[in-house]
C-alpha cells in the first residue's frame, strides 16, 4: 500500500507539471513560484536541521571502532577504520561519505544444512554508490543549463560522461546507471522481505520521486525533443532572479521542473537529510582518543553516590572483623597515618 | 536437533510493524525488578508486576513523562537526535544482529528496532509527523508501545556489531541505553540489571557480597594459586600507597570459569612483584548502570576514581571485562574525570608509558600483559596449555567500543601453541554478541539467550570441527558466565576461558614448585610432560 500510495502521489505530481503548463495561471505558479519556494525551503530547511543537529552536544567519546585501536608501540593501529588522530578522522569520513565504506563490509547471512553462512554481498553497496555518483554527475551536467559561457570543466565533465559514444544524441552512462541503480534499489525493497517489511511510505516516495526526474529527463533528452534553448534561457533568467517564462517551455519540461522542486522541499523534511547527517555522526566522527584525552560533556552534572564514607560507616564491624584498614576509628574520626 | 529452535531462512515477515502488540512468554523475557531495589537507588514508580500482567500499573501521566524524557534526551544527545532523523531503512544491519538471526523476528531487526522509538519520535517531535501521522512513519504512543519496547530494548545486547555496518553509524546501543532510560522513567524495568546496580551501589559488587565476604573469596582464591605454584601469593586489600589499583568485574573473584582468570592474575602480579591493591569499596569493574542509564552508569562508576584517591595510588589497572571497558574507555573520565590525582600510568616493570591511556590513567591488563611479554620481562611455557586447542571470542565491546584486538591474540600467541581463529565474519570487529550481554544473562531469558547466542556458537563448532578447538578464550565477564551454557547446549564438548588463565598456565614462576595440573585441577597434557624438561621427564 505504501509503495502505491507513493506512485500516485508521484503520477499526480507528473500530471499536474503536464497540465498546469496549459493554463496561464499554472506556468506562472510552475515557472515562477514553485522553484523560488522550493529553493527557499530547501535551503532554509537544510541549514535548520543541520544546525539543529549541530547545536545538539555529543556529552560521549562514542565511536565505533572498526579495526586495531593506537595503544602499544609496536602494535600497529588501524588508522583509517579506527582513527586516533584527526587526519585519521578525516579519511575515515571521507572512505565513508566517498566510498561507502561501511556499507561494503555488508555481507548476507543464509542457512545452509543446518550452519549459518555469511556470504559477500556487494549489491547493496554497489547500486547505493552508484546511484549517488551518478547523480551527482548529472546534477554537475545540469550547470551547463545555468552558467553562460558553460565552463570548460563541465564539458569536459560531459565529454567523459558520453565516452561511449552511442547514438545521436550521445548517450551519457550516468543517465544509465542512475536509473539503473535506481531501479535496482526499488526491486531490493520489494524484493528483499525483510527490508519490505520496514519500507514506509516516505522510503517508497523518495524513490519514485527520483525516478520520475530521472525519467523524465531521460525522456527529454532522447525521445521527447525539449527546445534546449529555451529551457537554458529560462535556467538563466531563474538564476539571475529575473525569471522570463519563454512559452515554448514543453509540458514535460515544466512536469520535470515541478517533480525536481517537490523533491528539494521534501529533502530537508525526510530522510535524504543522510546527506548533511552524515558529517555529524558520533560513531564515525570522532578519534578514538578517550583514553588519551578527556572529552567535556558541557551538560555534566553530580550525582547522588554512595560514598566511602558512608559505605565505611554502614559495614564498619564486618571491615574491621575481616582487618581491612578503616579510614575513621569507632568514633567517626579520622585517622591519621 | 538443538537447530530446530532456531529458524532464520526468514519466512516473509507478514503484518505491519507498526502493531505494537508483543506477546510476554517465558524463556523470552526478563522478569520486572523488584520495588525494594528501585527505592534503596531512589528510582521511580517501585511496584510489584511483572511483564505478562496486562496491568503494568503505569504512572497516571506516564505518556508525559515519556514525552518530555524524550525531548530532554533529544536535546543532550546529538547521537538520538541524529539517528532519529538520518535511517535511510537500507536494511544493512538487519542480518547483522544476533537476535534477528536466532529468532527471526522482523523487529529483532536493528532497523526495526529503532523504527520502534522513531515512529513515535516522528509523531510528536517532527513537523511531517504530526501532519501526516502514519504516513510519514508516525505512531501513535500507547501503552502497548511502551510494552513493545520493554519487550525489544531488553532484547538488545548493546553489541553495536550493526553500527559497524551501519553507512550512517547509526549506533542500536544508543537507543537501546536511552529507550531503556525512557523506561526507567516509568519504572519499567528488569530485575536482572536492578538488583545487580542496587548491590553494587550499597556493597561494592553485584551479588551483593559484604566486604568480609569480597576478603574471604579473594584470600581463599590467593591460598589456591599459592597452592598451585608453592609460592606465598597474597592481595592486598585497600591498601593505602599502593602504587596501583587493580579493578576487576566482580564475577572473577565468585564465579567459575572467571576465577581461574583471578588465580592468572595473582600468579603474575606476584610473579613480577607489582605494588598493587584491590579495593572491597570499588570491588566491581562491570557496570550494570550502563545497562540502565547514563545516570547509573556515572553513579557507579564514580566508585573508580574516588577510591583510586582515597588510596593514593598513582593509575588504575582493569581486568578481563567487556562492558566494564566500555564504560572506562569511553565514559569514565567524561563522566567521573578528571583524573588529575593520578599519574600518567607506566609499567613499573618495563617502564613503558602509556600515552594512549594518559588522561584516563586507566589500562587494560591485556595491554599491560601483552607489554610484559614483548619485553621479556616473564617467562612462559606455552606447552603447559596443549591440552587447549584454542579459539579466541572477541568481547564485543573491547572490539567495538576500544579497538583492542590485536593484544589478546599477542598474549595468545605466547601462551599457547594450538590457537586458531574462527572465520573472519564473525571476529574482531566482526564479532557476535554471546547473546546474553546488558543485563540479559538470566536464566528466565533462557530461549532468547540460546537463540541471539547462536550465531556466535556456529563459528565456535566450525573451528571444533576444523582444528579441534575445546577452550574458547575471550575478556569479558558476561562472556565468561553465560557461553558456558551456550556452548554446552550447540556446541559441547568446548569450554570457555580467560586469556590470564592461560597466563596463569604458561606463567613460570621462580621458584615455583613443579606444576601437573593447570589451574582448574586438569592434568597438564601428555605431550607437554614428555616434552617437557629433564624433571618433567622424569616424573613422567
Amino acid at each position: 500500500m505504501n509503495a502505491l500510495y507513493s506512485v500516485l502521489v508521484v503520477l499526480a505530481l507528473v500530471l499536474a507539471g503536464l497540465a498546469g503548463g496549459r493554463v496561464e495561471a499554472g506556468r506562472a505558479v510552475l515557472t515562477l513560484a514553485v522553484p523560488y519556494a522550493a529553493l527557499a525551503i530547501f535551503l532554509v530547511g537544510f541549514f535548520a536541521r543541520v544546525l539543529r543537529w549541530a547545536w545538539v552536544p555529543v556529552p560521549f567519546h562514542i565511536p565505533t571502532t572498526c579495526g586495531q585501536q593506537k595503544a602499544l608501540a609496536w602494535i600497529k593501529p588501524s588508522k583509517v577504520d579506527n582513527p586516533s588522530s584527526r587526519w585519521g578522522v578525516f579519511a575515515r569520513m571521507a572512505a565513508e561519505i566517498l566510498l561507502f565504506r561501511s556499507l561494503f563490509r555488508n555481507n548476507r547471512a543464509r542457512m545452509a544444512e543446518k550452519r549459518l553462512i555469511l556470504g559477500e554481498s556487494k549489491y547493496l553497496w554497489l547500486g547505493a554508490l552508484a546511484f549517488h555518483w551518478a547523480l551527482l554527475l548529472i546534477q554537475l551536467r545540469h550547470l551547463r543549463l545555468f552558467i553562460e559561457p558553460v565552463p570548460a570543466w563541465i564539458d569536459g565533465l560531459e565529454r567523459l560522461d558520453s565516452f561511449f559514444q552511442v547514438g545521436a544524441p550521445q548517450i551519457y552512462l550516468s543517465d544509465v546507471i542512475v536509473l539503473a541503480a535506481l531501479a535496482y534499489l526499488l526491486y531490493r525493497r520489494f524484493r528483499d522481505p525483510a527490508v519490505r517489511f520496514i519500507s514506509l511510505f516516505t522510503d517508497y516516495f523518495a524513490l519514485f520521486l527520483l525516478l520520475g526526474v530521472a525519467v523524465s529527463g531521460v525522456l527529454m533528452r532522447y525521445f521527447v525533443r525539449v527546445d534546449i534553448l529555451s529551457v537554458k534561457q529560462f535556467a538563466l533568467s531563474l538564476a539571475a532572479f529575473h525569471p522570463i517564462d519563454p512559452s515554448t517551455l514543453n509540458p514535460l519540461f515544466l512536469a520535470h521542473l515541478l517533480l525536481v522542486c517537490t523533491l528539494a522541499a521534501y529533502f530537508p523534511f525526510s530522510k535524504l537529510m543522510h546527506m548533511g547527517g552524515v558529517f555529524l555522526s558520533p560513531t564515525r566522527n570522532l578519534a578514538n582518543d578517550s583514553r588519551r584525552r578527556r572529552h567535556v560533556n558541557p551538560w555534566n552534572y553530580p550525582v547522588k553516590k554512595h560514598t566511602y564514607a558512608e559505605w565505611e560507616e554502614e559495614f564498619r564491624d564486618k571491615l574491621k572483623a575481616a582487618g581491612i584498614p578503616l579510614e575513621a576509628d569507632d568514633a567517626g574520626n579520622a585517622r591519621t597515618n | 536437533m538443538p537447530e530446530t529452535l532456531v529458524q532464520i531462512e526468514p519466512k516473509p515477515p507478514r503484518g505491519d510493524w507498526r502493531n505494537p502488540k508483543v506477546e510476554f512468554r517465558k524463556g523470552a523475557m526478563c522478569y520486572s525488578a523488584a520495588a525494594k531495589n528501585l527505592t534503596y537507588l531512589g528510582l521511580p514508580n517501585p511496584r510489584a508486576w511483572q511483564p505478562a500482567d496486562s496491568d503494568w500499573k503505569l504512572p497516571p501521566d506516564w505518556k508525559k513523562i515519556i514525552l518530555d524524557g524524550m525531548k530532554d534526551r533529544l536535546a543532550k544527545y546529538r547521537s538520538f537526535r541524529l539517528f532519529m532523523d538520518i535511517c535511510v531503512r537500507c536494511g544493512a544491519c538487519a542480518d547483522k544482529c544476533h537476535f534477528y538471526l536466532g529468532t527471526a523476528d522482523p523487529k529483532n531487526m536493528p532497523v526495526a528496532r529503532a523504527e520502534l522509538i522513531r515512529s513515535v519520535y516522528r509523531r510528536y517531535f517532527t513537523l511531517t509527523g504530526r501532519l501526516f501521522g502514519s504516513l510519514a512513519g508516525g505512531r501513535e504512543l500507547t501503552e502497548d508501545v511502551i510494552k513493545e519496547w520493554f519487550y525489544y530494548f531488553y532484547q538488545c545486547t548493546q553489541c553495536r556489531r550493526c553500527s559497524v555496518f551501519c553507512p550512517y553509524g547509526i549506533d542500536t546501543a544508543e537507543i537501546t541505553l536511552i529507550g531503556r532510560e525512557l523506561l526507567n522513567l516509568i519504572g519499567c524495568n528488569i530485575n536482572w540489571v536492578m538488583e545487580p546496580v542496587a548491590n553494587c551501589y550499597r556493597t561494592g559488587n553485584h551479588l551483593g557480597i559484604q566486604p568480609h565476604g569480597f576478603k574471604d573469596s579473594i584470600d581463599f582464591a590467593a591460598d589456591e594459586a599459592s597452592e598451585i605454584t608453592g609460592l606465598d601469593i597474597e592481595v592486598p586489600i585497600n591498601r593505602k600507597g599502593a602504587e596501583i589499583l587493580f579493578v576487576m568485574p566482580s564475577a572473577d573473584y565468585f564465579a567459575t570459569p572467571h576465577y581461574y582468570t583471578l588465580l592468572g592474575y595473582m600468579m603474575l602480579f606476584r610473579e613480577i612483584g607489582l605494588d598493587y591493591t584491590v579495593s572491597a569499596y570499588a570491588s566491581e569493574g562491570g557496570n550494570f548502570g550502563s545497562f540502565a542509564s547514563h545516570e547509573l552508569m556515572k553513579r557507579l562508576n564514580a566508585k573508580i576514581y574516588d577510591e583510586a584517591r582515597r588510596l593514593g595510588v598513582k593509575w588504575i589497572l582493569g581486568g578481563e571485562c567487556g562492558h566494564m571497558w566500555r564504560v572506562l574507555h569511553q565514559y569514565m573520565d567524561t563522566m567521573n574525570g578528571p583524573a588529575d590525582f593520578l599519574e600518567v600510568p607506566v609499567s613499573p616493570i618495563t617502564g613503558t608509558v602509556f600515552e594512549h591511556a594518559r588522561s584516563t590513567k586507566m589500562v587494560h591488563i591485556c595491554e599491560f600483559t601483552a607489554d610484559l611479554i614483548h619485553h621479556g620481562k616473564i617467562k612462559l611455557d606455552p606447552r603447559r596449555n596443549d591440552h587447549w586447542t584454542v579459539t579466541y571470542h572477541d568481547s564485543c565491546n573491547p572490539a567495538r567500543g576500544m579497538g583492542l584486538l590485536e593484544e589478546p591474540r599477542y598474549i595468545l600467541n605466547h601462551v599457547s601453541r594450538r590457537f586458531h581463529e574462527m572465520p573472519e565474519n564473525t571476529i574482531r570487529e566482526q564479532t557476535f554478541c554471546c547473546g546474553s550481554g546488558a543485563g540479559l544473562g538470566t536464566d528466565e531469558n533462557l530461549e532468547v539467550r540460546l537463540r541471539g547466542g547462536f550465531p556466535r556458537a556456529n563459528a565456535v563448532k566450525y573451528v571444533k570441527q576444523k582444528h579441534g578447538v575445546n577452550l574458547l578464550t575471550c575478556i569479558c565477564a558476561i562472556d565468561k558466565a553465560t557461553l558456558p551454557t551456550l556452548l554446552e547446549y550447540w556446541v559441547p564438548g568446548v569450554e570457555v576461558g580467560g586469556i590470564h588463565e592461560l597466563v596463569g598456565n604458561a606463567l613460570v614462576m621462580t621458584g615455583e614448585k613443579e606444576r601437573t595440573t593447570d589451574l582448574r585441577g586438569e592434568p597438564l597434557a601428555r605431550e607437554e610432560v614428555m616434552a617437557g624438561g629433564e624433571s618433567e621427564a622424569a616424573h613422567a
